[in-house]
């Protein structure tokens, strides 16, 4: 199972308490797995990346294992510990505004 | 005995205020969609039940929620405007062509006969509508196909559909308002549309009494005559007598005519609410003291109304969408500030009190009459 950390702001939209898990089939990569994130909660569809176009929002960030992924292809390979569920997939609102 | 909700949208959230006939006593409920910017929830005049609100942040996009029982619970609808074929360019800051992009909804106006029906006023402008209940929304493309909309260029709020009316005869006619395009007016159901703009002048354009570019702040009309429809302009108050086909000025005696709301009596149609601002460079009372302006002469004589409003020190702001009438016997009037009051007068402006002093910054305010 993929484990996804969502912001505050969507965990309440999706009504999820905490993580969320997913069942991804390879590859596991960023589109695949926020592919998933949206079949199961449709009413995060737009608000971490653009309807249509597909790209990230300005202020969404995307971490796993320390490192950012935020403007790497779509399509990059997640790292080991995610695809073993052995760390989460990390979807960051970024700091900004008031 | 009948009561009233007054709906209101606000930086940080929804909050809904609620009272008996008497006007007195409110329940606070809220926040709802905490730390979201709400710019505007609204009823249906045809199932008082339904709400339709508009949430974003510049975080997580666009998101309409609905509730089916006054606002006890919410669903999120469909937030996917598409504008409708090749979008094309409208005129940026520079003067260079710009992609037309989606960015949020300003305003939701509920049909009058069928609750799943409902538009949306979308900045960049356009003007889209739903009749699945807000599960999806189409463009209505004629707006910006038919008018030159690649002329259109943004005022400093951002290039806005702000304001929608539509004519209670069922007889096809809607006005859009556009900041900082005008009134566009069609009079078949939205399907194709004209600039409203004749008699409109505006010293911050190069020809001041241009078809289109005028930043229009709001409009409204009374729903038994709605051929009389009133105007409050970036500067000046406004009035036209045969459905924006003409306007003329009604500011009079008001201590400046720049502002935003405006609005008008329940049950007297040439009884006219707004509130003077400043200066487009000063968005605050005149002297720090915060009044309604009432004309009962359909414009050009105007009574300043301040009995419970604060008479000093004061500086907020009044934006567009906050200022709504109640239809009540007794015509209440509602407005709030970007201080986060929401005043109500039980008696048509002739007095004041505060139902919240401590909200966030007031965007939007509406009020729904219940049996």
């Amino acid at each position: 199972m993929i484990r996804v950390v969502l912001p505050a702001h969507l965990r309440t939209l999706a009504r999820v308490g905490g993580e969320v898990q997913l069942t991804v089939a390879d590859p596991v990569t960023v589109a695949t797995v926020l592919d998933a994130l949206e079949e199961c909660y449709p009413m995060l569809r737009g608000t971490i990346r653009d309807h249509g176009a597909g790209r990230r929002r300005a202020f969404i960030r995307f971490y796993a294992c320390e490192q950012d992924f935020s403007n790497d292809p779509p399509d990059t390979a997640l790292p080991g510990p995610v695809v073993s569920g052995t760390e989460p997939f990390l979807v960051v609102g970024a700091m900004a505004g008031g | 005995m009948a009561k009233v909700r007054v709906l209101v949208g606000t930086r940080k959230g929804a909050f809904i205020l609620t009272s008996d006939g008497k006007r007195e006593k409110w329940e606070v409920s809220g926040p709802h969609f905490g730390g979201w910017e709400i710019y505007h929830m609204n009823g249906s005049p045809a199932d008082p039940a339904r709400l339709y609100v508009s949430q974003s942040t510049g975080w997580f996009g666009q998101i309409i929620q609905r509730s089916d029982d006054g606002g006890a619970t919410w669903a999120p609808m469909g937030n996917e405007f598409a504008y409708d074929g090749h979008s094309g360019d409208h005129v940026w800051f520079d003067g260079t062509p710009r992609p037309w992009e989606f960015k949020r909804v300003w305003h939701l106006e509920p049909s009058y006969t069928d609750p799943d029906t409902v538009y949306a006023g979308i900045e960049d402008a356009a003007l889209f509508r739903s009749t699945d209940g807000a599960k999806s929304w189409q463009e209505m493309p004629g707006l910006r196909t038919g008018t030159a909309a690649d002329t259109w260029g943004p005022g400093a709020g951002g290039l806005c559909l702000h304001t929608i009316r539509v004519d209670p005869r069922d007889n096809g006619r809607v006005y859009a308002a556009i900041s900082a395009a005008g009134v566009f007016r069609s009079d078949d159901h939205g399907q194709t549309w004209r600039p409203a703009n004749r008699g409109l002048r505006s010293a911050q354009l190069p020809d001041e009494d241009v078809e289109v570019g005028h930043c229009v702040h709001r409009i409204a009309f009374h729903p038994s005559r709605p051929d009389v429809l009133y105007m409050q302009k970036h500067w000046h108050v406004m009035r036209s007598d045969d459905g924006a086909g003409s306007w003329h000025k009604i500011s009079g005696n008001l201590p400046t005519d720049f502002g935003f709301v405006i609005d008008v009596h329940a049950h007297e149609p040439e009884t006219v609410f707004v509130v003077p601002i400043k200066s487009d460079s000063e968005h605050y009372p005149p002297d720090g003291r915060l009044a309604v302006y009432r004309s009962r002469t359909g414009g050009g004589e105007w009574e300043a109304l301040t009995n419970g409003l604060p008479q000093q020190d004061c500086y907020v702001n009044v934006l567009r969408d906050a200022m709504c009438v109640d239809s009540l016997d007794e015509c209440g009037v509602y407005f709030g500030t970007t201080g986060g009051q929401v005043y109500a007068s039980a008696d048509a402006g002739g007095s004041w009190a505060p139902i919240v002093r401590d909200l966030p910054a007031v965007l939007s305010v509406e009020v729904q009459t219940l049996p």
